[in-house]
């Protein structure tokens, strides 16, 4: 009975309860569904064996968006329990955990892949590559990526959730005060999804440096790419850190090693400085591609170039190299003295000068052009002021003698939605607009679309700036509960009103796509927007090999060339093109990655030595196949070819 | 966008009346170290509203001006690479702010990390403030006391609070005295504060700390030292010592009422000032006080602590 | 496949060039992997609590036997990527037959040095400063042991398969590996033990 045991739920609720009927419902019918269907052999060959960058790119978005609502269910539960003062609705334990899943599902299962989603998706196709330069291992990293989520994800049902903070501070998450298996999970679920991350940075610093079309200079590629490039860059950098540390928590927690424990020689100071030695070039992962999908944007709708290119591709540099260089600005208060709290705080500040750039270059790029407010342009111009707000709140943060009184309370929590929502949802959502029709075939509601972002912004500020005057008021974060004569209840009203909005405004995304699978016009040519660069010069949909012939490029705006100036961007013949072959590996090697996982979590060690041997095996096999990859003739190309053009 | 504006100075009023007449906490010191961050808050809140506003002033101005609706159907908007001046001033500009707001950044710095100003010249009350799930305990070496969840403070006296943990870090926390630092097992750290005018004050621990962590606060009580003073002559007579045994109790995780002892727990339970093992008589120490833990654990059932 | 002659065997397809670079960035993701457990292990070096230190454990003998052993195999790994250049398949399957047993012996001597220090009460949870020294230490360990068997995956192949594009591509990169592990070894070598004997 005792092996068992430890599989309950900790804490159980009727909420915790409810979720797993649930989920159990939901896998019945998704199971039962698939074989009425007869879809297995579609799914099989068409998606869990693709190798293909833009299916990934879709089943990263998937899971992204999944995700999404994940954190934000939890979001809203942890809104409505400090709605009112004395709120009996989650219990201390239940409501620790809560907001230690969503921060971890929101920044690293939700926020990663969706910035996966547009390496995947758009990068090859902005450089004109046919794939990128490793397809398998891209399908390794996805499926990692995956397992490492839904492993994360059944804790709150088997075992219990993690319970120290999405910072999972140690001592706090070593055995001594967080007893049940929630830490495990933690330490597992990430470290797997962590590599296949580590993965696909590798993959697409390759793919960008040797596969950009003919012509392509490295200071002519698109700004989206540009940042790709330096968030990857930061990926190989950083990951690795958090590799180690995930390793050290791990031990510490299942073999009794002393790296954080209390006496010992055990340091609980290493732990805070490793994590954000990864976790503040982490934050500027997420953000620099959302900057590049926010240049793209402006600059589409703008109508007019980027103003200022090499100066953004100079601040993005600036930019990841001082993210490695401010991580101690996230505990001044841990009494470093003066002299290394000064150091950090300027090196803090500074980064606002870059940033700043960035800003004022895309007001530029507005300047003389011809604005229209589409629903991407929107979700940008909502951007513009609002992250502006959240970046000055970071560099008053950056005085750390101040931040001895916003650390750890609600000010901080406003500050990094602040810059978080605006800057990289936002950036997705808006990104995933434009993006869709390429994607599809059919543009989603414009109407719809505004009314999302109108509503999301509205929310937006209604829920967070409350947060900064209650945060000087001395509401510290991650209480789960607060006396009415603290006298914040009502500005944690208004927030839990701003909460409910959002959701409202999530949820008219949902019935957007809905309504657009069902309504919207399907002849909508290749280049919708009327866009610039070359990922819209080829067919929609995109076919298997992105380009018939390839491109040729002579300046940042391929496509806006070939447009206005009579650039041809497809010269020569169609010839045979060579394409990697499906593979089931990269699935099968990923479940295998979960079984492993799941018996580390819960120290089956049999089952983890056999996983373990599986996984190997799978690398054996790996490298005694023989896989060339096949060709597409020609005649089937020029067939396609035919067939896209007229389906226009 | 206008509607923007609008609601936000809405927000903005509707959050001014909630918090009413009392101002924030943060922004109404108490205290000199207080004083200086609240300054330093107000100061970068003035400058930062300014870049805001000229921030959305610019974005107002070309959404306005450039929109396509008030354009020509058949303008083409030119081609601008970008202009050296222009980015010149774009980087000048935020430097200089940049710079400025170093300048005063690190002054605090070193002005928080000090006796406070105007408190120089005085003998410092030192109290070791350390934490335990969820308590904290306040030892007053110079005075042979030790409180628990409160803390009585002279008014007009440099503070020096030697902080550390009996578990996961916290963080210790009077918002009108001055900002927080973290109290750790490992480590002494130490907060330089000062009350000028008694009175009550809320005091937190602020950093996450599991399940008790949001009822974790103590009070302050900020006295003239002539009531100090009465205050320690008071414990003496009626408060009973405090025992390894008694601390051990009230080591236990859960929440505990006020309560006052003689003696501190310091004699039996030393703060970890130590250097890590490199130095022998630190290590004999440390090595003194798991012995004791162990052989405590022994006999009570299920420490939490070791 | 389009195969350039007039380029090495391992570098003569675009897919083997994009694999050899590829190969680099990883490499540069190891350098920061272990330049995090270098600097922990800093962190960590005084941090004996009522443990040994470096000085009361580390003996040269063992770590002396392991640095000749992974050096000379760094040098028979370079001796067999020339022989593969030269088309010696034959010397070059030697040379790397020669690595790997040399690369066995070097973990047999960790092992024993493993061993060694559990029985001196040096075991992975005696204190932070034996966690992350025997962390550091075994994470090479393990990179080495991984080498072993991918390095013997690979002799099979060239065995069955000849010299390939392909095969060649792979011995180049395994060859790498063994270099990165070997300089790995110079920083353990240097900052972990003579420091710690020091």
């Amino acid at each position: 009975m005792d092996f068992f045991d430890r599989f309950a739920v900790p804490h159980p609720s009727f909420l915790i309860y409810a979720s797993m009927v649930a989920i159990g419902l939901t896998v019945i019918a998704v199971l039962v569904g698939i074989t009425y269907f007869k879809k297995w052999d579609y799914l099989w060959r068409e998606w869990l064996t693709t190798v293909d960058h833009k299916r990934i790119g879709i089943m990263y978005l998937i899971s992204a968006l999944l995700m999404l609502f994940r954190g934000g269910v939890d979001a809203i539960m942890l809104r409505a329990q400090l709605a009112i003062p004395d709120n009996k609705l989650l219990e201390s334990q239940h409501y620790n955990e809560v907001f230690s899943t969503h921060g971890v599902v929101m920044i690293l299962f939700m926020a990663m892949p969706f910035i996966m989603f547009f390496f995947n998706f758009v990068v090859p196709l902005q450089i004109g590559a046919r794939d990128v330069a490793f397809p398998r291992l891209n399908a390794i990293s996805f499926w990692l990526f995956f397992m490492g989520a839904m492993l994360f994800n059944i804790s709150f049902v088997i075992g219990g959730s993690p319970d120290a903070g999405w910072t999972s501070y140690f001592p706090l998450a070593g055995n001594d005060f967080s007893t049940s298996v929630g830490s495990n999970y933690y330490m597992i679920a990430i470290q797997i999804a962590g590599i296949g991350t580590l993965m696909t940075g590798i993959n697409f610093i390759t793919t960008i440096f040797k596969m950009r079309a003919p012509g392509m200079k490295l200071m002519q590629m698109p700004m989206f790419t540009w940042s790709a490039l330096i968030s990857n860059l930061i990926i190989v950098f950083a990951f690795p850190v958090l590799t180690v540390l995930l390793a050290m928590g791990t031990m510490d927690r299942l073999f009794d090693t002393k790296f954080f424990a209390i006496g010992d020689g055990g340091s609980d100071m290493l732990w805070a400085n490793l994590f954000w030695v990864w976790g503040h070039p982490e934050v500027y992962i997420l953000i620099l591609p959302a900057f590049g999908l926010f240049s793209e944007i402006i600059s589409t709708f703008a109508r007019r170039n980027l103003y200022g290119y090499k100066s953004m591709v100079a601040s993005m540099v600036v930019i990841s190299a001082f993210s490695f260089f401010v991580w101690a600005h996230h505990f001044f208060t841990m009494g470093q003295g003066a002299l290394a709290n000064s150091f950090f705080s300027i090196t803090t500040m500074a980064i606002a000068v870059p940033t700043g750039v960035k800003i004022f270059n895309w007001l530029f790029t507005l300047w003389k052009g011809k604005i229209e407010f589409t629903t991407p342009m929107l979700y940008a111009m909502h951007f513009l002021p609002l992250f502006t707000l959240g970046g000055v709140t970071g560099v008053m943060l950056a005085m750390s003698a101040a931040d001895y009184q916003y650390h750890n309370t609600m000010f901080l929590v406003a500050h990094f939605h602040n810059v978080i929502i605006p800057g990289v949802v936002y950036a997705m959502l808006g990104g995933l607009t434009y993006y869709w029709p390429k994607m599809f075939g059919f543009m989603l509601n414009e109407r719809i679309g505004k009314w999302t972002v109108w509503l999301m912004s509205i929310g937006f500020v209604l829920a967070f700036i409350p947060m900064y005057i209650t945060g000087l008021d001395g509401q510290a974060r991650r209480m789960y509960t607060y006396s009415e004569a603290t006298g914040f209840g009502p500005l944690n009203m208004v927030a839990f009103i701003g909460a409910g909005i959002m959701a409202i405004s999530f949820a008219l995304l949902v019935y957007n796509i809905y309504y657009s699978v069902r309504y919207s016009p399907r002849n909508i040519g290749n280049d919708p927007w009327n866009a610039r660069t070359l990922e819209w010069a080829t067919h929609t949909p995109v076919p298997e090999y992105n380009f018939a012939v390839m491109p040729q490029v002579k300046s940042t705006e391929a496509f806006w060339d070939a447009k206005k100036n009579g650039h041809e961007i497809f010269k020569g013949k169609i010839e045979k093109i060579h394409m990697p072959n499906s593979s089931g590996l990269p699935f099968i090697m990923s479940c295998i990655f979960f079984v492993f996982g799941f018996s580390m979590i819960f120290s089956i060690w049999p089952l983890a030595i056999i996983s373990l041997l599986g996984i190997l095996g799978c690398l054996v096999y790996r490298s005694f196949e023989k896989d060339h990859g096949h060709y597409i003739p020609v005649e089937e190309i020029e067939e396609t070819e035919t067939k896209l053009r007229g389906a226009k | 966008m206008k509607l923007k504006w609008a609601l936000l100075a809405m927000i903005f009023t509707v959050a001014a009346v909630l918090s009413g007449c009392e101002p924030l906490l943060v922004l109404d010191p108490k205290g000199p170290q207080a004083k200086v961050q609240a300054d330093d808050i107000m100061l970068s809140i003035w400058i930062m509203s300014g870049i805001v506003i000229a921030v959305f002033a610019i974005l107002v101005f070309v959404l306005v001006k450039y929109r396509a609706s008030k354009q020509s159907a058949d303008y083409e908007p030119p081609h601008i690479e970008g202009n050296m001046l222009v980015e010149a001033i774009c980087i000048g500009v935020p430097i200089i702010i940049v710079i400025f707001l170093s300048v005063m950044s690190v002054k605090s710095n070193y002005e928080v990390e000090a006796t406070p100003k105007g408190y120089e010249g005085q003998e410092p009350v030192v109290i070791y403030a350390s934490s335990s799930n969820w308590k904290w305990h306040f030892s007053y070496p110079e005075e042979g006391i030790e409180t628990v969840n409160y803390v009585n403070i002279p008014a007009g006296r440099p503070l020096e609070f030697k902080l550390y943990s009996y578990g996961p870090i916290t963080s210790f926390w009077i918002p009108q005295l001055g900002g927080q630092k973290y109290a750790m097992a490992d480590m002494v750290t130490t907060l330089h504060l000062a009350a000028d005018e008694p009175g009550e004050l809320m005091g937190r621990n602020a950093n996450f700390s599991g399940a008790g962590f949001a009822e974790n606060t103590f009070d302050v009580q900020a006295m003239s030292q002539t009531d100090f003073d009465k205050w320690v002559k008071e414990v003496h007579d009626t408060a009973k010592p405090i025992t390894e045994e008694k601390f051990n109790e009230l080591l236990q995780p859960g929440h505990l009422g006020r309560s006052t002892y003689t003696g501190t727990h310091l004699e039996f339970s030393p703060a970890p000032e130590h250097n890590h093992g490199s130095a022998d008589s630190d290590k004999d120490s440390e090595e003194g006080e798991h012995h004791h833990e162990s052989s405590d654990s022994e006999k009570e059932t299920d420490h939490s602590h070791h | 496949m389009k195969i350039d002659h007039s380029l090495p065997l391992e570098y003569s397809t675009e897919e083997n060039r994009l694999k050899i670079f590829g190969f680099w960035i990883f490499l540069g993701a190891e350098i920061m992997l272990f330049a995090t457990l270098f600097t922990s292990y800093f962190v960590y070096e005084h941090r004996t609590g009522n443990g040994p230190s470096g000085a009361e454990i580390f003996e040269i003998t063992p770590v002396l036997m392991e640095t000749i052993l992974l050096l000379a195999s760094s040098f028979t790994i370079g001796l067999g990527i020339h022989a593969m250049r030269l088309g010696k398949q034959k010397a070059m399957m030697t040379f790397f037959s020669v690595t790997l047993v040399l690369g066995l012996g070097f973990l047999g001597f960790e092992i024993f040095e493993f061993v060694t220090y559990i029985h001196e009460g040096a075991g992975l949870s005696t204190s932070g400063f034996t966690s992350m020294l025997l962390t550091t230490l075994g994470t090479h360990g393990l990179h080495v042991t991984f080498g072993f068997f991918w390095g013997l995956s690979i002799i099979l192949q060239v065995k069955k398969r000849g010299l390939t594009p392909e095969t060649a591509n792979k011995s180049f990169i395994f060859s790498l590996y063994w270099h990165f592990l070997d300089v790995v070894w110079i920083f353990i070598f240097s900052f972990i033990y003579l420091k710690g004997m020091m």
